[in-house]
């Protein structure tokens, strides 16, 4: 990794803290369903953090994040509060949704986080959709939208990328490929091959595949890649190469998968190899670092604090938010 | 008779019929290798091999699709939908398609398709993982409905859905998958398409449910007959075709009738068979047709107060039944 002229030693130990906080956060996300306080699917993000947190770094406050059910490292990184989403986790009334959604279905408005949607491959056409009328209103604001490998097989994908790319629409489209969908191999499922990014030639949308697991080359394509489509230049597809370290979800043992396969991608974990960076390339001291890492375990408690002590939803916020009349 | 759980039994259902039949193939997401989300189809890859046991990418709407077409040329395949909430796209396949292919052709192409569709509440799923959706379907003409309760009715629901010459989307509930638990018989039988049953005995009102929600009809008519209250019983176990037969016998017998589905309350399966009742059994009826349902609301919420406020209880059922009955 070169040192990055436009990026300051604060802004780079906010990297650090933000990829570090996504990760802590997840790892007490899976000590509290081990606890029963976080019932039903849940899925981690840890392995990924690179690619939330250096999109996040990339995009402006205007823009709008749309990404599917994967989404706690999404919604960390855009800069939801941790303790509004640990509650929505543990389904408590002070939930970003008030315990509605839980887990998959994240938003908050007030960061232009339009949520994370279950539906795999559902949300690609309403990230097109929000770009339409961001085009509509000449408002400059580019639309992000994550989607996994398995998305690409849902019909979805190709219909948003079509109109997206016929209509020359600001969204960046944002492809985790973590080489598997679920227990199967993305070679059992795709048939275009290992190039993925590839996928955006038929509807002549331009892309770029990218590492992953290395925070500073996913801000800098997206830097590039918003930059073309802030230009009115239509969509553009990313590519990041990447592995998701847990199983699928909590009920998954991950009996599918080869351990040297799994060994090579831990090696190259996304956090400790950015913190060597940091440390010997960016002469950041490992003091500064470790303050770093308390304040963050303290950010974390305090959000299983808040959501524990947090109410639960009545009943009668079943009917809220129904219809306006 | 072995004990089995309601999954062991759609798992053997599927294992026999495969070993009779060689037109008989499976497909879905993930149901190869990782032999299903739920586990319903472990074993059957290593048992029957790639070419009848394909693992699918994720895309309904062409799984469904696909399988429309596999019947329409003579195989008799079993589409998994991972879970209900999942279906949406592939209903056009289902609808506009398969449920019209017989009427269109003069009978000259018929698909005989399975969708196994695991469906339902109570795991904290949250909005896109527990959805019922049966009104949908059972509004559709051309398509069999069914929805098993039993470990029993499971296995032989399922060989005589695969049999069956038309599309049957069979409606499994993922909360009964281990919780049901009864006697299934080793080998080959079926259980008749369209045909509901009289599960308990009763002379003072009539309840009528399916799936999930017929265990705890039967936990809280259980309650009730200690107190001299006897609840008569009918597990639908087909939602389309309805049979009106034996739902209109028992109100006969006891005037009063409660339909109970965790399906949400309007337009669902508990609309058409009250209007039946109200038609066919006006003059039998002592009491108004009522029914518990899950409240008109857009999703199931993920909260689990939220969620089992919306999800009928046995407590709840009993004390409606309590009512209904001192009518
Ligand atoms: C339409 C639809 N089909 C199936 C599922 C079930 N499902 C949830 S996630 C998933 C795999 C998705 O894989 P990918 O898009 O690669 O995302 P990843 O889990 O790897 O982040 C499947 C099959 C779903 N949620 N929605
Ligand atoms: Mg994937």
């Amino acid at each position: 990794m070169q040192l990055k002229e436009d990026l300051s030693k604060t802004d780079m130990v906010h990297l650090y803290r933000q990829m570090h906080l996504v990760r802590v956060f997840e790892e007490k996300c899976a000590e509290a369903y081990m606890l029963g306080k976080i019932r039903g699917f849940l899925h981690l993000y840890i392995g990924e953090e690179a690619i939330a947190v250096g999109v996040a770094a990339a995009l402006q406050p205007q823009d709008y994040v749309v990404t599917h059910y994967r989404d706690h490292g999404h919604a960390l990184a855009r800069g939801l509060d941790p303790r509004r989403v640990m509650a929505e986790l543990y389904g408590r009334a002070t939930g970003l949704s008030h315990g509605k959604g839980g887990s998959m279905h994240l938003f908050d408005v007030n960061k232009n986080f339009m949520g994370g949607y279950a539906i795999v491959g559902g949300q690609l056409p309403i990230a097109t959709g929000l770009a339409l009328a961001s085009q509509y209103l000449d408002e400059k604001r580019v639309v992000v939208a994550f989607f996994g490998d398995g998305a690409l097989n849902e019909g979805e994908f190709h219909e948003a990328m079509n109109l997206a790319s016929l209509w020359k629409l600001p969204v960046l489209f944002f492809l985790e490929n973590n080489l598997y969908g679920m227990g199967t191999h993305i070679d059992r499922t795709y048939a275009g091959g290992r190039d993925v990014y590839k996928a955006g030639d038929h509807y002549r949308v331009p892309a770029r595949h990218i590492d992953g697991m290395d925070v500073l080359a996913v801000r800098q394509a997206t830097r590039e890649a918003l930059e073309r489509i802030r230009h009115w230049e239509g969509p553009f597809l990313l590519e990041a190469l990447t592995y998701r370290f847990r199983g699928h979800s909590m009920a998954d043992p991950v009996e599918y998968r080869d351990k040297t396969e799994e060994a090579r991608w831990h090696a190259r974990d996304p956090i400790p190899t950015f913190r060597k960076y940091l440390t010997e390339t960016a002469h950041i001291s490992e003091e500064q670092l470790e303050q770093v890492d308390v304040e963050v375990e303290q950010e974390v408690e305090e959000a299983a604090r808040f959501a524990d002590e947090s109410p639960e939803p009545g009943p009668s916020a079943l009917w809220e938010d129904i219809s306006a009349t | 008779m072995p004990v089995k759980t309601y999954i062991e039994a759609v798992r053997e259902g599927l294992r026999d019929e495969m070993a009779r039949d060689p037109s008989v193939v499976v497909l879905g997401e993930d149901i190869g290798v990782q032999g299903g989300v739920f586990r319903a189809t472990d074993g059957l890859l290593a048992a029957f091999g790639e070419e009848r046991v394909i693992d699918t990418p994720l895309a309904e709407s062409a799984i469904v699709g696909v399988a429309i077409g596999m019947g329409l040329n003579d195989l008799r395949p079993v589409a998994e939908i991972q879970f209900a909430d999942f279906i949406h796209s592939a209903l056009d396949q289902l609808m506009s398609e398969a449920a019209k292919m017989r009427y269109r052709s003069n009978g000259g192409w018929h698909c005989p398709l399975v969708v196994r569709v695991p469906y339902g509440a109570g795991v904290h799923g949250g909005l896109y993982h527990s959805q019922s959706v049966e009104a949908l379907l059972c509004h559709t003409p051309g398509l069999k409905v069914v929805a098993p309760a039993t470990p029993y009715d499971a296995k032989g629901l399922l060989v005589a859905a695969i049999r069956d010459d038309d599309p049957v989307v069979f409606l499994e509930h993922k909360k009964a998958y281990r919780l049901a638990r009864g006697e299934v018989p080793e080998g080959e039988y079926t259980v008749p398409i369209g045909s509901a049953v009289v599960r308990r005995q009763g002379r003072h009102l009539t309840v009528i449910s399916y799936g999930l929600m017929l265990h705890y009809v039967l936990e809280a008519a259980e309650r009730l007959g200690r107190e001299g209250v006897e609840a008569e019983v009918v597990d639908l176990r087909t939602l389309a075709p309805l049979d009106e037969a034996t739902v209109l016998a028992s109100v006969r017998k006891t005037g009063k009738a409660l339909i109970v589905h965790e399906d949400n309350l309007t337009l669902g399966l508990g609309a058409e068979v009250a209007a039946r009742i109200a038609q066919m059994g006006f003059e039998d009826l002592d009491a108004p047709v009522t029914r518990m349902a899950a409240p008109d609301v857009p999703a199931m919420p993920y909260a689990p107060p939220m969620e089992e406020f919306c999800l009928p209880d046995a407590a709840r059922i009993e004390a409606a039944m309590r009512q209904l009955a001192a009518y």
